[in-house]
C-alpha cells in the first residue's frame, strides 16, 4: 500500500513499482461470500472454489432467514396465517395472501364463488405488487451493477405504490389485507382515480429507465449472454416466472392454469430467446408494461358490490351486529378464537407470484389450524439453479446472475 | 381433472401402484416404496405423460392425525392415525408443461425406516426439496448424492416439522468441531 501511495502521489515512476516477484497463485482458492454482502440482496452464503477469477465449483447456503413459516402456521389459525405470508415475499405480499387465500377456499369448495368486486380487488393488488416486485428487482439490480439512476427512479415508483396500497390496507408493507372469502375492506374512495394516475406517472418512468440502461454497453456487457439456461434445463430445474419465460417458454400460471378474473382481462405473456440475464431483464420489464395494462382493464370493469363472500363459515358478522346481538357475538368470538373451520382433506393451489409460481400445499383435518402447511416458494427453487449457472463464470458475474433470479430471503428461507 | 393420467398410470404398472384417488381437482397416486424409481422414470418419459416439470417435495407426519367433523351433519371424517401404520406420507408433485397435466405421487414412510428413493437424478429440482425434506423431516433420501441439512446447521438436534418437536422449543447453536462445516473441505480432508 506504501508504494501505491507513492504512486498515486507522484513520488515514484511506474517503472520502479513493477512487482515482478509476486506470482499469481496456481492453487484453487476458497472464497467466501455472504451471508451478509453488499452486492447481493438477500441473505445468503455462497462457497466459491475459484480458478483465479474463474468460478469452478460453488455451494450455495441458504437459510439464514429461516423462521419455520410452516410450523408456525401450523400452530395459528387459517386467518392467523396472513401475517406470516406477507412476510414470505415482502416485496409483493399481497400476492402471498391471495394465494394463502386460494388454497383455504379451495378447500372449502369456494373457489368461483367470490363477489364479482373481491376478485377484481384482489387481481388489482396483486398486480400492483407484482409492479412493486419488477421495480425493486430491476432497480436493485441495475444498482449493483453500477447504475445508480434506474435504481432512484424505480424505487421512487415503488414508493407511490407503497403509499397507495398503504391507503388501501392501513399498512406499507405487510399488508395482510386479504381474507379468506374475500378482501378485509373495500377500496378507499377515489381508489381508481389515483391508481389511473399512478400508472400514467409511472409508464414514462419505464421508458426512462429503459433508455438508460437498454442501450448502455456497460450494463449490456454485464448481463447479456450471462447465466445462460435453456428451456429444458429451465423446466426440468422447476423454474417459473419470469426466468422460465426468458428461457423461451411461454408459460404463466395466469394463462395456463387461470384463476381468479385473469381470464376476463387482455395481456401478453412476454418471453424471451436466449434465457440470459439481459432476458430476464427485458421479460421483467415488459411484465411491468403487462401489469399496467391489466390495472386499466381492471380500473375500467370492477363492479361494484360486496367484497366478503356471504357465507358465515368464514366472513365476520357485521361490527353493529357483534355489538348488538347474542348470536353475531358468539359467532364472532368462536371465528376469532377457534377459527375457519376446514373440512379434513388437502389442496395444493398455485398462483404467478413474483418471482414465479407460488403454491400452497395444505392439509387440514376439521379443526381451525392447518394440519400441514407447505409453501412452495419460487425464490428457493430459483436459487438451486444458482450453483449451476454461476458455474464457470466469474466472481464479478455472481451479481448480476443473483440479481436476476431475484431471491428473497424471506420466501426462500421461509 | 387429470383423471387419465391416473388411469393410465394403473394400466402402464398395475404392481407399483396402490390406489388413487382425487381431492380437490388434485390427482393423487400412491405409490410403492420400492417401485417409485420405476413410476417417475416412466411419468417422465413416456411421451403421453411427459412430466417435464418437478413442482414441490415435501413430506406429512401423520403422528397427530385426528381429523373431526366440522358439522354435525358431515359425512365421517377420514380415519385417524394410528400407531401400526406408516407415519410418514412423502409427496412429490409433477407437471407436464407440454401437457398441463399433474400428478402428485405420495409414499407412505414408516418411523422405523424413514427411507424414500430420490428423484434427484431425475429431475434436478428435487435436489435442494429433498434436503429440505430431511432437514425439517428426517427423511433419508437413498441415492441422493449430497443430502445435507439445508436451511438448519449441522448441529441441530432432530426434525423440527414433526410433530413430535415442540414448537417453543430453542437450541442454542453450539459449535462442534468433529462436524465439517465447509462441505468442500469435507472432500479434502479438513475443515
Amino acid at each position: 500500500m506504501a508504494d501505491l501511495k507513492q504512486l498515486v502521489l507522484g513520488r515514484k515512476d511506474v517503472q520502479d513499482f513493477g512487482d515482478t516477484e509476486a506470482e499469481m497463485p496456481h492453487d484453487l482458492m476458497t472464497v467466501n461470500m455472504g451471508p451478509s454482502h453488499p452486492a447481493m440482496h438477500g441473505t445468503v452464503r455462497i462457497v466459491l472454489t475459484v480458478d483465479g477469477e474463474r468460478i469452478v465449483r460453488s455451494d450455495v447456503q441458504p437459510g439464514y432467514l429461516h423462521r419455520c413459516f410452516e410450523k408456525e402456521v401450523e400452530h395459528a389459525t387459517y386467518t392467523q396465517a396472513f401475517p406470516y405470508t406477507d412476510r414470505l415475499n415482502y416485496v409483493s405480499p399481497m400476492i402471498n395472501n391471495c394465494g394463502w387465500a386460494m388454497a383455504v377456499e379451495k378447500l372449502m369448495g369456494m373457489t368461483g364463488q367470490l363477489p364479482k368486486r373481491a376478485e377484481y380487488v384482489r387481481v388489482i393488488v396483486s398486480e400492483m405488487s407484482r409492479m412493486t416486485d419488477h421495480l425493486t428487482c430491476i432497480g436493485a439490480s441495475a444498482m449493483e451493477l453500477g447504475a445508480f439512476g434506474p435504481f432512484l427512479f424505480f424505487l421512487k415508483a415503488r414508493e407511490w405504490f407503497y403509499e397507495l396500497l398503504e391507503k388501501v390496507s392501513g399498512a406499507r408493507l405487510t399488508h395482510t389485507y386479504v381474507r379468506v372469502g374475500g378482501v378485509n375492506k373495500d377500496l378507499p374512495d377515489g381508489f381508481c382515480g389515483e391508481l389511473a394516475h399512478l400508472l400514467d406517472k409511472t409508464g414514462p418512468i419505464i421508458v426512462e429507465v429503459e433508455t438508460l440502461i437498454l442501450n448502455n454497453k456497460i450494463f449490456r456487457d454485464r448481463v447479456a449472454g450471462i447465466g445462460k439456461m435453456t428451456a429444458e434445463t429451465a423446466i426440468a430445474t422447476g423454474c417459473g416466472g419470469p426466468i422460465l419465460r426468458a428461457a423461451g417458454v411461454d408459460y404463466d400460471v395466469r394463462k395456463d392454469f387461470p384463476y381468479s378474473i385473469y381470464p376476463e382481462v387482455e395481456f401478453d405473456v412476454p418471453v424471451g430467446t436466449t434465457g440470459d440475464c439481459y432476458d430476464r431483464y427485458l421479460v421483467r420489464l415488459e411484465e411491468l408494461r403487462q401489469s399496467i395494462r391489466i390495472l386499466r382493464q381492471c380500473i375500467a370493469q370492477i363492479p361494484d358490490g360486496p367484497v366478503m363472500i356471504d357465507d358465515p363459515r368464514v366472513a365476520l358478522p357485521p361490527k353493529r351486529d357483534t355489538y348488538n346481538n347474542i348470536e353475531s357475538m358468539i359467532r364472532h368470538f368462536k371465528h376469532i378464537v377457534d377459527g375457519i373451520k376446514v373440512p379434513a382433506g388437502e389442496a395444493y393451489t398455485f398462483v404467478e407470484g413474483g418471482n414465479g409460481e407460488l403454491g400452497f400445499f395444505i392439509a387440514a383435518d376439521g379443526t381451525g389450524r392447518p394440519y400441514k402447511a407447505y409453501v412452495r416458494s419460487p425464490s428457493f427453487v430459483h436459487l438451486s439453479t444458482a450453483s449451476a449457472l454461476i458455474h464457470d463464470h466469474l466472481i464479478a458475474d455472481v451479481v448480476p446472475i443473483f440479481g436476476m433470479i431475484n431471491m428473497i430471503g424471506g420466501e426462500c428461507d421461509k | 381433472m387429470s383423471q387419465k393420467v391416473l388411469d393410465a398410470l394403473s394400466a402402464a404398472l398395475p404392481h407399483a401402484v396402490d390406489r388413487t384417488e382425487s381431492t380437490h381437482g388434485d390427482e393423487v397416486a400412491w405409490i410403492k416404496r420400492e417401485s417409485l424409481v420405476q413410476v417417475a422414470t416412466w411419468l417422465r418419459d413416456d411421451a403421453a405423460m411427459a412430466f417435464d416439470a418437478p413442482v414441490f417435495c415435501t413430506c406429512i407426519d401423520r403422528l397427530d392425525w385426528r381429523p373431526v367433523k366440522v358439522h354435525s351433519m358431515d359425512p365421517p371424517p377420514p380415519k385417524a392415525w394410528t400407531e401400526d401404520q406408516p407415519r410418514f406420507e412423502v409427496c412429490y408433485q409433477l407437471r407436464s408443461i407440454k401437457h398441463r397435466h399433474r400428478i402428485r405421487l405420495k409414499i407412505a414412510v414408516p418411523e422405523h425406516d424413514p427411507r424414500c428413493p430420490s428423484l434427484s437424478e431425475l429431475w434436478s429440482a428435487f435436489d435442494w426439496q429433498e434436503r429440505e425434506t430431511f432437514d425439517m423431516y428426517g427423511i433419508r433420501f437413498d441415492g441422493h448424492h449430497d443430502l445435507r441439512r439445508i436451511y438448519l446447521y449441522e448441529e441441530f438436534v432432530g426434525y423440527p416439522l414433526r410433530k413430535d418437536y415442540p414448537k417453543e422449543k430453542r437450541q442454542p447453536l453450539v459449535r462442534r468441531d468433529d462436524l465439517p462445516i465447509n462441505p468442500l473441505a469435507r472432500e479434502r480432508g479438513g475443515h
